[in-house]
């Protein structure tokens, strides 16, 4: 089928392997990939941080740009969130009413990268290949948003090579939040270590999730520690085979 | 009431009712799918239930004694002189057939906070039993004495019919009387403010027994 | 400026006032170097999680006792006036006295005027976080009326003269050395040992000579019951059921959000409200009655009916069902940021993610503008909340409310956020610009820094983060140059 993807305006920019990954497992599964040009961000670093009245606009081109999809692909728990929970509140908020009549269309075609994978596409085994201890560990949005559950972990189970270790505390926060970062970067940091820590514990070598926000945080004390031990988002390791090594 | 207190009063109210005005005035029933909603008194009394409060009255340290209702005084007593606790208050109104002779049983006629103080314990009926939680409640009639009577003192020696047993809270809540004071008691008084340590007895009884009386109780 | 002062040991005791309590971030800075304080806080809270996930986990309606727990505390807002009207002549019918306090000072008014016309000049106290928020413990030793705390988190608290850090466990701040040095000084016990049996025991003794001889007693109240006119007090100690049976006089500040429409809805309140607080299926006693019970308790009750901000915050469509809340504390023992930090942080009786949303709407937004802003939104908190409180929500529509408010000032425009986020707004709106954005902060980042390195610095807000974490540079080509490449358009 004609997936859209939906690859979110810090992936882009930051972590575009992402993106090539999630190209490369879908085109392997038999799907066409297609990239409007014209998205950027969905607004939830807006909306987060109070500039509500300026995520407006965001939300609704983007609900625009994507309104003829058969299926949105979005490697990012947390804009699905984003679009799930406030779309609705935001079309009401502003009296738009063809928005928000395009956001209920809309909604039930938008899926996080697994939950297409699992729900939409039916499929957990995608032919991967990884070698390495893996431990997974579970984003906010995407656990108690999405209630993701376990398919990341059914995908991964299904990675030849793959050694899954469970990570201790998989549900608690790694500290990220956002702007939290930077504006309680104290107690960001404080939460992180307990994030490391877990981690560390694992004896994995690789750390995955379903949002490079997350992973971005987590890589960031990990490489500060010389610690060993990397961070990969579930699409890369899903897009590896032998190969082409992830 | 002072007149400025009666327009504080208006204030309050019109400022609920403003910021009220425009919000759904909700009409909707309240969805009550959790177990035991919309029970009513005629609900019958199972083996399980009662054994159910059993094994959560012991998980607080109480004491279970089963009876038959003409066993209540002999029992009564023999718990009472083993533990070596000879005076007992009791509601003004507790059966005369429930006070065997041995025990010196002192009558609520207003007694002083002093005089409580210095029993060695309580004796009362109860209202309901509930299995879950392993509450008692109380409501404070002639037959289980006003609130502070079973408070003061250190022991409580409760007498339940295992008819007055329910399994869940709102098949408690059919039954009491909401006119009527209510008391649940839970275990004896807790704490764990010192490092999450959970001690048991901080204010009211520490030590409660309770005579589980097999046949349909009586009303007094 | 708040005041700070070092006890023996190191802890600071602050006033927590969210008027003058420094931001979040700067009093979080400190608590977090307090290893005693995190270590406590995260095992009092792990204690109770772990208490209260066992008994969710047996309860297979758990999910519909929380359904119908928000449905009830929504209904009793949206018509609020009618049930307090309903509750004043129920309870008034009963024998006891009402009063109405819009504000804080009022509320303190009303109490000092009856406690003059017992010519009480002490009181004993059962725990409340309303007397607490309205500062009622000092007024009343301003106007000489000694107040003597009954709760032993609060007896411990009140001796070490400190300040409460989580809604129901109170002093978990505090070991049982620091417990023994405060009993052993206060109470004049030198030889105590720091056994927590004995510390209980020897609190058990200090409070039952007051229990006795006061006469006069104030509490606070879980619920008030619309339809019976009734006082609902949930305790563990027994010391509420002291207050509330041995004195002349009982007077219970409550706030008008407290109050239930039917005494049946209890049934569900009291089998979330044990199990989120303290991880139990009851908590020890309860105790319902309305108005005077004819010889039996206090001869004459009161109840002080306490806005002070609450009408304000029903006003807000979003913001209102913060309200809701039963006071059980599981938001903060779900909290990973309250787990850093403890309560104190939060500069507000009311802590961790409830005290988020509600001190600063209680200050009508005019202060804690740091709290909505004091979480990463992580969501355990609503996932707990026994009322299905959408904190995150909440907290979000705050943000936009403390934004708005620096719209208007002109200060706004020197703002290093609000700059930046209006220029990535602006960048967001087209994908040409933000192509040559991508491209601009490339060429940026090339007058900077060379090759794969990551950064270990970085300068202004930036900063923040390469504190204590590094950032990897930004790659060489983008999602959307890579897809242009490939030659898919």
């Amino acid at each position: 089928m004609r997936i859209v993807l939906f690859i979110t305006c810090y992936n882009d920019t930051l972590f575009p392997r992402t993106g090539q990954s999630v190209v490369r497992v879908l085109e392997r599964l038999g799907h066409t990939v297609e990239f409007p040009i014209e998205q950027t961000c969905c607004g939830q670093m807006h909306f987060n941080t109070g500039y509500r009245r300026e995520a407006y606009p965001l939300a609704k081109r983007s609900v625009e740009i994507f309104s003829n999809a058969e299926a949105v692909c979005i490697p990012s728990s947390s804009c699905v969130a984003m679009m799930r929970e406030y779309y609705p509140a935001l079309a009401r908020e502003n009296e738009d009413a063809e928005m928000a009549t395009a956001v209920a269309q809309l909604l039930p075609r938008i899926f996080e990268f697994s939950e297409l994978l699992v729900d939409r596409l039916e499929v957990t085994d995608v032919g991967a290949y990884f070698p390495h201890r893996v431990t997974y560990h579970a984003s906010c949005h995407g656990l108690r948003s999405l209630h993701l559950g376990d398919k990341p972990l059914q995908l991964l189970r299904a990675v030849r090579g793959l050694e899954l270790v469970p990570l201790e505390g998989l549900e608690q926060c790694c500290g990220f939040g956002g702007t939290f970062a930077v504006k309680n970067a104290d107690v960001s940091a404080a939460m992180l270590t307990e994030k490391t820590r877990a981690v560390l514990n694992t004896r994995a070598e690789v750390c995955t999730a379903c949002d490079n926000s997350c992973l971005m945080h987590m890589q960031g004390m990990l490489h500060r520690q010389f610690a060993g031990v990397r961070t990969l988002h579930i699409a890369e390791i899903l897009a590896g085979t032998e190969d082409t090594p992830a | 009431m002072s007149a400025a207190g009666r327009s504080s009063r208006e204030r309050v109210l019109e400022r609920i009712r403003k910021a009220n005005f425009g919000a759904a005035r909700l009409q909707e029933p309240i969805p009550r799918a959790y177990e035991g909603a919309g029970s009513d008194r005629g609900h019958a009394q199972s083996a399980e239930v009662v054994a159910l409060f059993e094994e959560r009255l012991h998980d607080y340290d109480a004491r279970v004694f089963h009876v038959h209702q003409d066993e209540i005084a002999a029992k009564a007593a023999e718990i009472l002189k083993a533990a070596d606790r000879r005076r007992i208050a009791v509601p003004a109104g507790l059966s005369a057939t429930w006070r065997a002779d041995g025990v010196e049983w002192i009558a609520d006629h207003e007694l002083s906070a002093d005089a409580l103080n210095a029993v060695d314990g309580v004796m009362t009926a109860a209202t309901l039993g509930i299995a879950v939680s392993g509450s008692i409640v109380l409501q404070h009639g002639p037959t289980e004495g006003r609130r502070v009577l079973t408070l003061l003192p250190d022991y409580h020696l409760c007498v339940v019919g295992a008819a007055q047993v329910v399994e869940t809270l709102p098949e408690a809540f059919a039954r009491i009387d909401p006119t009527r004071p209510v008391t649940f008691f839970s275990g004896p008084s807790a704490t764990a403010d010192i490092e999450m340590t959970r001690i048991k007895g901080v204010h009211g009884p520490r030590f409660l027994d309770v005579l589980l009386v097999d046949v349909l109780l009586a009303q007094d | 400026m708040s005041l700070v002062q070092i006890e023996p040991g190191g802890h600071s005791s602050r006033i927590l006032d969210p008027k003058t309590a420094p931001p979040f971030p700067d009093a979080a800075k400190t608590d977090l170097r307090d290893t005693q304080l995190r270590r406590n806080v995260v095992r009092a809270t792990d204690t109770i999680q772990g208490k209260r996930a066992a008994l969710v986990a047996e309860k297979s309606d758990w999910q519909a006792l929380r359904d119908a727990g928000a449905a009830i505390r929504r209904e009793a807002l949206a018509n609020l006036d009618r049930y307090l009207l309903e509750f004043e002549q129920r309870f008034q019918a009963a024998g006891g006295t009402v009063h109405w306090a819009a504000s804080a000072a009022e509320a303190n008014r009303i109490v000092l005027q009856i406690l003059q016309r017992e010519a009480a000049s002490e009181i004993i106290k059962i725990k409340s976080m309303t007397t607490a928020e309205i500062g009622l413990n000092e007024y009343l030793a301003q106007h000489g009326v000694a107040a003597h705390e009954t709760d032993l988190a609060e007896l411990i608290l009140q001796l070490g003269g400190d300040q409460p850090s989580h809604i129901v466990v109170p002093a978990l701040h505090k070991n049982r050395q620091q417990v023994r040095e405060i009993f052993a000084r206060t109470m004049g016990l030198p030889d105590l040992s720091d056994d927590p049996e004995a510390l209980t025991a020897a609190a058990r003794q200090y409070l039952r000579e007051k229990f006795l001889r006061v006469k006069t007693a104030i509490c606070g109240a879980n619920f008030l019951i619309a339809e019976t006119g009734g006082i609902t007090i949930v305790e563990s100690e027994g010391n509420g059921r002291m207050c509330l049976t041995l004195p002349e006089t009982l007077i219970a500040i409550v706030g008008i959000e407290k109050v239930i429409p039917r005494f049946a809805d209890l049934e569900v309140l009291l089998q979330t409200l044990p199990r989120s607080a303290t991880g139990e299926r009851m908590n020890p006693y309860n105790s319902i009655w309305s108005g005077v019970v004819p010889g039996d308790g206090p001869k004459k009750m009161h109840v002080v009916l306490l806005d002070n901000g609450r009408s304000r915050v029903l006003r807000d469509a979003i913001g209102r069902q913060t309200l809701q809340c039963i006071r059980c504390g599981a938001c903060q023992n779900a909290c990973p940021v309250y787990r850093q930090t403890g309560g104190h942080a939060y500069g507000s009786v009311y802590a961790g993610p409830i005290g988020a949303i509600l001190t600063p709407q209680l200050e009508d937004m005019r202060h804690a503008q740091s709290l909505p802003y004091a979480s990463s939104l992580c969501g355990a908190c609503y996932e707990v909340c026994p009322v299905k409180i959408n904190i995150p929500e909440v907290l979000v529509h705050l943000r936009s409310r403390v934004v708005d408010r620096g719209r208007r000032k002109l200060a706004s425009f020197f703002d290093q956020e609000r700059a930046g986020m209006m220029a990535m707004a602006a960048v967001f709106a087209n994908h040409r610009r933000y192509g040559a954005a991508q491209r601009l902060a490339r060429i940026g980042q090339r007058t900077i820094h060379h090759g794969e390195a990551w950064y270990h610095w970085l300068p202004g807000m930036a900063g923040r983060w390469t504190e204590t974490r590094d950032l990897a540079p930004l790659p060489q080509q983008t999602f959307r140059e890579w897809w242009h490449q490939r030659g898919r358009s």
